[in-house]
């Protein structure tokens, strides 16, 4: 019989051969790999733009029939439009086109001319130039301002202008002047008179406690109150120190301003403090362009936000993700671990186990919001609210515990992915060989021993694979998170300088809430979107690094116990 | 049936008046024939009227013999007759098996091991068991042998190294491993596994050494080393042994049990049983005829 046969050919012969089936594979990989990418680069695209000092254009703006205005700023992004829709907007265009081009606008000047985005029709944009000296200020309220340096002033006195040139240099190191100044005030602020309130807090909390406390003395107590006033009298004259600190601090960061011309000719005076960053875009090269980019993704990363956050960083968002998972993690690896390790070890395998077991998978189908109920009325309402009356009932009626924080948010979500580091667990502990327990057992070790010394540290890669699923799980829930602890804007990060240090019962913030505030809640839309693109990419980097960190630690794991692959 | 019950019980008497035909020749394996009685040997373990169910089905039928001090015992027959099952009765491993219930007794130097007061790790420190398939931990091989030390609560790492390096020259392995006591067991042979897991198991000093088909699973050479020291270790254990090699069995063991679907068919001098067997199935089998 030949080997050639030639009769197996034609498409029945090609279907047979299962061809279609790996094609239809390799499309569905294909797919998938691509949506990553594209999603990836979506974000990517749409976010990391938003860093970049982009050109800032004057031009003659006149539609037919209106006079004429200067503007001065950025184009965002053109698109073309059916000219049907500008027509019944009640724009008077000639044109034969169907489509007109438009284009999208930052202004700036939000104090000065209200709106500080605006639709331009590209056609009627005239005498289009890029002034060297056309500055871009970035100020802590209104927004951006766009406009040209005039002069710049030390308590009202004109110290550089326009004439003798210096003014840019001078502006530039009274900005850097004034930015060291905002940076020592929010330094008392935050650490100095933010640790002496929280000690005055907890003094107030004491002395409380004293008056609830029924059982003392009478003599000891006004003993212990008179010290309490006395540690409170020192705070408050620490605290007066300080105001008086603050308040030169304030006079001196205060003490420049400088005069902006826009484009439409108004003189704008403003004061320097107002300033995070001036610069002038249009004269940069692309090396300070670069270097411009990075420092503000720098911030971007480090600094709080600003403006209902639609300026500045993210930072305490960050920080809010990155701690509410560990202590998610640290909360349900060992509760996963011994439900796991009861129902597969000690657990006699019947009906009762059975439902059990599939009741823990069922939980891991409840919709995330449920979770979120669930810990807001019994966590919250019902467990912080005891747990208020019995440790803290001299916070009372202000509530500790008894209202929406990092631990309720960290425990609902270590509730919600439970299930998974069950069932993880358990398929873990059933892949250990027979025999090497049999092995411990028969050198006289109890099972528990057994259990400790070889099964848990040969089920812990499995551990790990389950811990990995519930943090890329838990990273990426936002729903529960709104019931449960999570806020707009927390004042202060959950972990510092101020015994004990953790304080599990404050708000934080959310990266995935804070996509969605900042996406939907701002006031400026707009000004915000790229912002949303950023976050979502740093959101998904970051639950990529919690996976990935959880994955190696879970391959060294492996390779240590790499017996169960015999 | 009846007749095999009654010659099985009555192994201690068996007919050695007349010569049959055997499969193995005793004196091309070096041996003497040493034609010592089981009445002379001092005894260890009694198995009396033991009777063993996995759940409905009965695994082992009124099992009664004993099993002698320092010497090797070996257990033959067919695949599934039984053998391991009461290999595992000795140190109650059988009770890891749910399903697994046991009537009749067994006694380690008279005292009842089925007794509800008996601590089981204690009695599995004292009868020490090796399996089949070599199951050294995912551990260093200092820490393998130290592991029973450990559970025992000696920490201190004086008594450690002195028995390790005592239970390892006492299985035959200290001269190959010295130089990497604290690599990774898995690292080693099947061979060396297995002896690693002997002197495991001896480290805690059992009175004991049951060996479930230890060699089954290694190539020639190492089946070899494995026999050399099962021969060094019987003059400090008692040792119990499940074979399916029948020359093993012929090389190593003082007695053997021939035991089929789960009765004991004949237990007698190992030299005796092989040469001289009393039961025509005990014949048939060591003769080849079935197995």
């Amino acid at each position: 019989m030949s080997l050639h046969d030639d009769n197996k050919q034609g498409f029945i012969e090609w279907c047979k051969r299962g061809e279609p089936m790996i094609w239809m594979n390799a499309a569905a990989v294909t797919v998938s790999t691509l949506a990553v990418i594209g999603l990836l680069m979506l974000l990517a695209v749409r976010g990391f733009g938003h860093f970049w000092p982009a050109a800032v254009m004057q031009a003659q703006y006149a539609l037919p029939g209106e006079a004429s205005v200067t503007v001065l700023a950025e184009r965002v992004e053109s698109e073309a439009v059916p000219i049907e829709q500008l027509l019944s907007a009640g724009f008077k265009i000639e044109t034969d086109d169907a489509f007109v081009d438009r284009e999208l606008v930052k202004l700036g000047n939000r104090d000065v001319s209200g709106a500080d985005f605006k639709w331009v029709i590209s056609r009627y944009l005239n005498d289009i130039s890029y002034p060297e000296d056309a500055v871009v200020i970035e100020r802590r309220e209104w927004g951006n301002f766009y406009g040209y340096l005039q002069a710049v002033k030390e308590q009202g006195q004109v110290v550089a202008s326009l004439d003798d040139g210096r003014a840019w240099e001078e502006f530039q190191t009274r900005v850097i002047r004034a930015n060291e100044i905002h940076e020592q005030i929010k330094k008392i602020e935050k650490k100095d008179i933010g640790a002496i309130n929280y000690r005055l807090e907890k003094l107030r909390l004491k002395s409380r406690g004293l008056e609830l406390n029924t059982s003392m003395a009478e003599g000891r107590r006004e003993q212990i109150q008179a010290d309490l006033a006395a540690e409170r009298a020192e705070l408050d004259a620490q605290y007066k120190v300080m105001q008086s600190e603050l308040a030169d601090l304030y006079r001196q960061w205060h003490r420049d301003s400088f005069t902006m011309k826009t484009a439409s000719g108004q003189i704008k005076d403003q004061r320097i403090s107002t300033v995070v960053q001036a610069y002038q875009p249009n004269s940069m090269n692309f090396a300070q362009k670069i270097g411009f980019y990075f420092t503000k993704f720098g911030e971007f990363l480090t600094d709080e936000p600003r403006e209902a956050n639609t300026e500045g960083g993210i930072f305490p968002a960050i920080f809010g993700t990155v701690i509410m998972v560990l202590i998610m993690s640290v909360l349900v690896t060992p509760f996963g671990v011994v439900a796991a390790v009861y129902l597969r070890e000690y657990a006699k395998q019947g009906v009762m186990t059975r439902i059990v077991r599939i009741a823990v998978n069922n939980l891991a189908g409840v919709p995330s919001i449920v979770y979120g109920v669930f810990g807001l009325g019994f966590f919250i309402y019902f467990l912080g609210s005891e747990m208020d009356k019995a440790f803290f009932p001299e916070a009372l009626p202000a509530p500790t515990f008894g209202t929406p924080g990092l631990l309720w948010a960290s425990v609902t979500l270590a509730l919600l992915t439970l299930p998974v580091v069950i069932v993880a667990t358990e398929e873990g502990l059933a892949r250990i060989p027979r025999n090497l327990r049999e092995g411990s057992l028969a050198l006289g070790a109890t099972k528990a021993e057994t259990l400790w010394r070889v099964v848990l540290p040969m089920a812990s890669p499995a551990m790990m694979t389950g811990l990995i699923l519930a943090v890329a799980r838990a990273a990426g829930e936002v729903a529960p998170l709104m019931l449960v602890g999570v806020v707009k804007l927390a004042p202060s990060l959950p972990v510092d300088g101020n015994f004990p240090y953790f304080h599990l019962d404050q708000k934080f913030m959310h990266l995935g809430f804070h996509i969605y505030d900042v996406g939907f809640q701002s006031p400026n839309v707009e000004a915000a979107r790229p912002l949303v693109y950023a976050t979502a990419l740093l959101l998904v980097v970051i639950i990529a690094l919690l996976n990935l960190s959880a994955v190696a630690l879970r391959n060294h794991l492996r390779e240590k116990y790499k017996s169960l692959e015999m | 049936m009846n007749d095999v019950n009654e010659k099985a019980a009555n192994f201690m008497t068996s007919d050695k008046s007349t010569v049959k035909a055997h499969a193995i020749n005793m004196e091309s394996l070096g041996r003497n024939r040493v034609e010592q009685s089981i009445h002379d040997e001092d005894i260890t373990l009694t198995v009396d009227k033991l009777d063993l169910y996995y759940g409905e089905k009965q695994a082992l039928f009124d099992v009664n013999m004993v099993i002698p001090r320092k010497k090797v015992t070996a257990f033959i027959g067919p695949s599934g007759c039984g053998k391991s099952t009461l290999l595992r009765c000795f140190n109650r491993m059988n009770d890891l098996v749910d399903s697994c219930r046991v009537d009749g007794g067994i006694s380690l130097d008279g005292s009842n091991i089925y007794d509800k007061r008996v601590d089981v790790a204690t009695l599995r420190r004292r009868v020490g068991m090796v399996f089949q398939k070599p199951n050294p931990f995912p551990k260093s091989i200092y820490e393998n042998v130290a592991y029973g030390l450990r559970i025992q609560g000696i920490n201190k790492k004086r008594v450690l190294d002195e028995v390790v390096e005592r239970s390892l020259r006492g299985a035959a392995l200290w001269d190959e491993v010295k130089d990497r006591l604290h690599d990774n067991a898995l690292g080693m042979s099947g061979g060396q596994q297995q002896r690693l897991v002997i002197a495991r198991t001896i480290a805690v000093e059992p009175e004991v050494l049951l060996l479930d088909e230890p060699a089954s699973a290694l190539d020639p050479i190492s089946t070899l080393k494995i026999e050399e020291l099962i021969y060094e270790l019987k003059d400090k254990y008692t040792i119990v042994i499940v074979t399916h090699n029948m020359q093993q069995a012929a090389r190593v063991s003082d007695y053997t049990a021939f035991m089929y679907m789960g009765k004991l068919i004949e237990f007698d001098n190992t030299d005796i049983l092989f040469t001289n067997p009393s039961n025509k199935q005990t014949e048939d089998y060591i003769t080849g005829r079935y197995g």
